[in-house]
């Protein structure tokens, strides 16, 4: 049967169905049933949350200041995304001012998480969906190295460089230990790098692991420690004293010094080996344009990265702010998270209970009450569906909307809008990149293109590093150190009722918590993750969200080989962890894909 | 006689989500140790809570590796189980249950393919007893593994002369850079939490239904 969706989609689930569970290399737990036509395209797609959230089932009744810890700890991705979130919906709520330094600061720590997470999830989460290692174990060092020379000024390069990495791989790979290697489709015809290029990517995923170290050390010091990095409501932990010699306690200028140095080799690492790998792998899929979904006609971002504190204008901005829908780029709406009508929450196809599911609920009023049932078309039992029934409730994720429409965010989302606002910064790296690649504008709305606007942040917000790095350096030479206010501090100087929202751009896209305090205490916390709005269920009109989106229309070269499903999923960076809670034991090392 | 060799550099690295119940024992053993030794510099504690990739870096600069983890062996709730070497990837391997985004087993396989796996490795694992109880704390059979798990730590640390200086008060929740912040420490994070009425946790028991009657 072939439905239309509101959202402009034809859904035809009456071919054969593949079902994926879970979707592997991502955080979390996520399942994904398509149905194929004769040729093998997905006709129709359902993306399935296996697990329940409930943030406000730990927060209610603690003490806001704490909040972020908890968040923190909610998965092992975005832990600093969500703590600054917490921060600043905590600040919102109680009409708290941060000093200058502290924005600096916090910029720097939510850039190197930007920075960080869109390289280890090019290489490490993404990177095999393109990549062939079997076939890297086959190509020639110097042909590599021909290829490495030819489109970056990058130091490694030297064939005995490549010959000794694909000799280590092969040794790893004899001994037995596939380890990263393990559920790869090796030899899929899907996979169209030659040899040499192939031995490339492998290579500088090593290398790429290895630097990614270097960065996290920029939030060991601003952070006090890494993992889980200390935050603070009223400004950031970390003293400034730049003429401390000790390494306990304040930053010194031995620390600064360190993180200018770290600043300066990650522009170089993104700028040398990250971009030039993504341009030439793109350069071997430009036939490959599916994925596009949602991003060409409906796309959200909250923006980040205020140039100034205390300023929450889209204009302070400097990742931008806007909604763009019905593929109009021409017009930017501006997005009031306060709005009880713009964004909204539906359950008619989660696995909750409103009093009147017809309708959406604002965060600041929102209900998570499970309930879990299964439509009448479900195939399977209760406890191992093999088949979910998509026209009643399927997922335990929600379904966000902003205006009613379902809604793309993340890179793409951020640098669609950039680019409609017409900001140079984005304009300009988007429009080389399709000129370097000889593709029209259109190809920037596909699995690719939101693989190469994650490539081209990680250059953006390696340069803002440096950028506000600079500034806070200003800022200490003409003697401004402060780094918190705490005249708000102690709960007696708080109102009795207040709510708040705090916003941020996490590396995969819109993130929103709202809280609601009473008497010094958290009454309400809901939080609004990205992988809501992407992964998110059909809603009661029929729209059907990103990942959904996403798939319709792809060829699959192999019905028993979901490569081209995991590669338009994986080009979302899907974080499942703080969207959804756990359902099952789950997490079997294979996949399990069936087709029916 | 020569001079006696270097300690070997030695990592405690307690891994899980201290939200989920008995998933957090791995760190809630760490923020034991934490409160109550003092080590030399070649010791690092470590709360790596559910890092994946992060975690690299730190193993591959072990040379002994002790990792303090709920693990399901298939044992009665409560069981500890101790592994060694080459055997340690399996365990914690199979039928991963915690949210770690890359397997622990994953991040051994990019420490040995980068060369640098440590020489020797320990697994202290307690089988949980619950699991889904989100926003939850250790069950007491659990629990009562934390200074087990801790003495089985020392006793395979003994030969290679790793030193523990026990404190002689323990140190605050929260004073110590490798402990979780003051408001996740055991104690706070229990008494703080929110009642049922408070909040709804029923969805847990629906959401357990597939695992019960599995």
């Amino acid at each position: 049967m072939t439905v239309k969706t509101p959202n402009g989609y034809s859904l035809d689930d009456s071919g054969r169905r593949v079902v994926v569970d879970p979707v592997t290399r991502i955080e979390g737990h996520m399942r994904c049933e398509v149905n194929l036509d004769d040729d093998n395209v997905i006709r129709n797609a359902v993306s399935t949350g296996t697990m329940w959230r409930g943030l406000e089932v730990i927060l209610r009744g603690r003490d806001p200041r704490d909040a972020w810890a908890f968040t923190e700890r909610i998965c092992g991705v975005c832990t600093g995304t969500h703590a600054l979130t917490s921060v600043r919906a905590v600040e919102d709520a109680l009409g708290i001012a941060i000093p200058e330094n502290a924005n600096s600061i916090r910029n720097i720590m939510q850039l190197t998480l930007q920075v960080h997470d869109h390289l280890v999830h090019f290489y490490h989460l993404h990177a095999l969906d393109w990549v062939d290692v079997v076939s890297a174990l086959d190509a020639d060092p110097r042909e590599t190295s021909r290829l490495a020379q030819s489109i970056s000024a990058w130091p490694l390069s030297s064939p005995g460089y490549f010959r000794d990495v694909q000799n280590r791989v092969k040794r790893f790979v004899e001994s037995g230990q596939l380890g990263p290697f393990m559920n790869g489709y090796w030899g899929n015809p899907a996979y169209k790098l030659p040899p040499e290029a192939n031995l490339l990517a492998l290579t500088h995923y090593l290398e790429a692991l290895d630097f990614q170290k270097e960065i996290v050390k920029i939030h060991t010091v601003y952070g006090g420690k890494n993992p889980h990095p200390n935050w603070l409501v009223g400004g950031v932990p970390c003293a400034i004293n730049v003429d401390g010699t000790g390494a306990v306690g304040a930053v010194n200028m031995e620390r600064l010094n360190l993180i200018s140095s770290i600043i300066d080799r990650t522009i170089e690492f993104i700028d040398q080996v990250y971009v030039p790998d993504l341009i030439a792998i793109a350069g071997f899929y430009k036939d490959w344009t599916y994925g596009g979904g949602l991003s060409s006609q409906a796309v959200l971002s909250y923006g980040d990265i205020p140039e100034h504190a205390n300023d929450d204008s889209a204009e302070n901005q400097l990742l931008p702010r806007g909604a763009i829908i019905n593929g109009r780029f021409d017009e930017i709406h501006d997005v009031d998270l306060r709005d009880p009508d713009e964004i909204q929450e539906f359950v008619d196809h989660a696995w909750f209970s409103y009093p009147d599911e017809s309708r959406g609920l604002h965060p600041w009023d929102g209900i998570t009450e499970p309930n879990f049932t299964l439509g009448p078309n479900t195939k399977g039992t209760r406890t191992r569906i093999e088949q979910i029934d998509e026209r009643a409730k399927y997922s335990w994720i929600k379904a966000p909307r902003w205006r009613g429409h379902a809604m793309e965010v993340g890179p793409l989302a951020r640098w669609t809008i950039g680019y409609a606002k017409g900001i140079p910064e984005f304009k300009e790296p988007v429009d080389k990149l399709l000129t370097d690649l000889g593709l029209p504008f259109d190809a920037l709305f596909s699995t690719l293109g939101r693989t190469a606007a994650r490539g081209l942040e990680a250059s953006w917000a390696a340069h803002k590093l440096r950028h506000f790095q600079d500034k806070l350096m200003a800022a200490i030479a003409a003697g401004d150190t402060t780094t918190a206010n705490v005249e708000r501090w102690e709960p007696s100087t708080w109102p009795k009722r207040a709510k708040g929202v705090g916003t941020s751009e996490a590396p995969r896209g819109a993130l929103g918590h709202w809280v609601v305090i009473d008497s010094g205490k958290i009454e309400n916390y809901q939080a609004v993750v990205p992988t809501t709005w992407n992964g998110s269920p059909r809603d009661p009109a029929g729209n059907i969200g990103a990942f959904e989106a996403a798939l319709l229309n792809t060829p699959v070269a192999r019905a028993d080989e979901p490569l081209e499903i995991l590669r338009t999923l994986h080009s979302f960076d899907p974080c499942l962890a703080c969207s959804t809670h756990v359902m099952g034991p789950g997490g079997e090392e294979l996949t399990r894909v069936k087709v029916r | 006689m020569s001079a006696p060799a270097a300690p070997p550099r030695t990592l405690l690295l307690g891994i899980g989500n201290l939200l989920w119940a008995d998933e957090g024992f791995g760190v809630r053993v760490v923020e034991h140790i934490a409160r109550h030794y003092r080590f030399g510099p070649e010791v690092r504690l470590l709360d790596g809570g559910t890092q994946g990739i992060y975690l690299v870096d730190q193993v591959r600069w072990a040379e002994l590796l002790v990792i303090f983890d709920a693990v399901d062996y298939g044992l009665a709730p409560g069981t500890l189980k101790l592994v060694e070497g080459e055997a340690v990837p399996r365990f914690l391997g199979a039928r991963k249950m915690s949210l770690h985004q890359t397997g622990f087993q994953e991040v051994l396989a990019l420490a040995a393919l980068l060369g640098d796996l440590p020489e020797r490795m320990l697994l202290v694992g307690v089988q949980p007893a619950e699991l889904e109880d989100f926003g939850g704390s250790l069950t007491p059979g659990v629990r009562a593994m934390i200074e087990p798990a801790v003495a089985a730590a020392r006793d395979w640390l003994a030969p290679h002369g790793v030193e523990w200086t026990a404190l002689a008060q323990p140190s605050e929740p929260g004073a110590l850079a490798d402990l979780p912040h003051g408001a996740l420490a055991l104690g706070r994070y229990e008494q703080e939490r929110p009642s049922v009425e408070q909040a709804c946790r029923s969805g847990d028991a629906r959401v357990l239904e597939r695992l019960r009657e599995d």
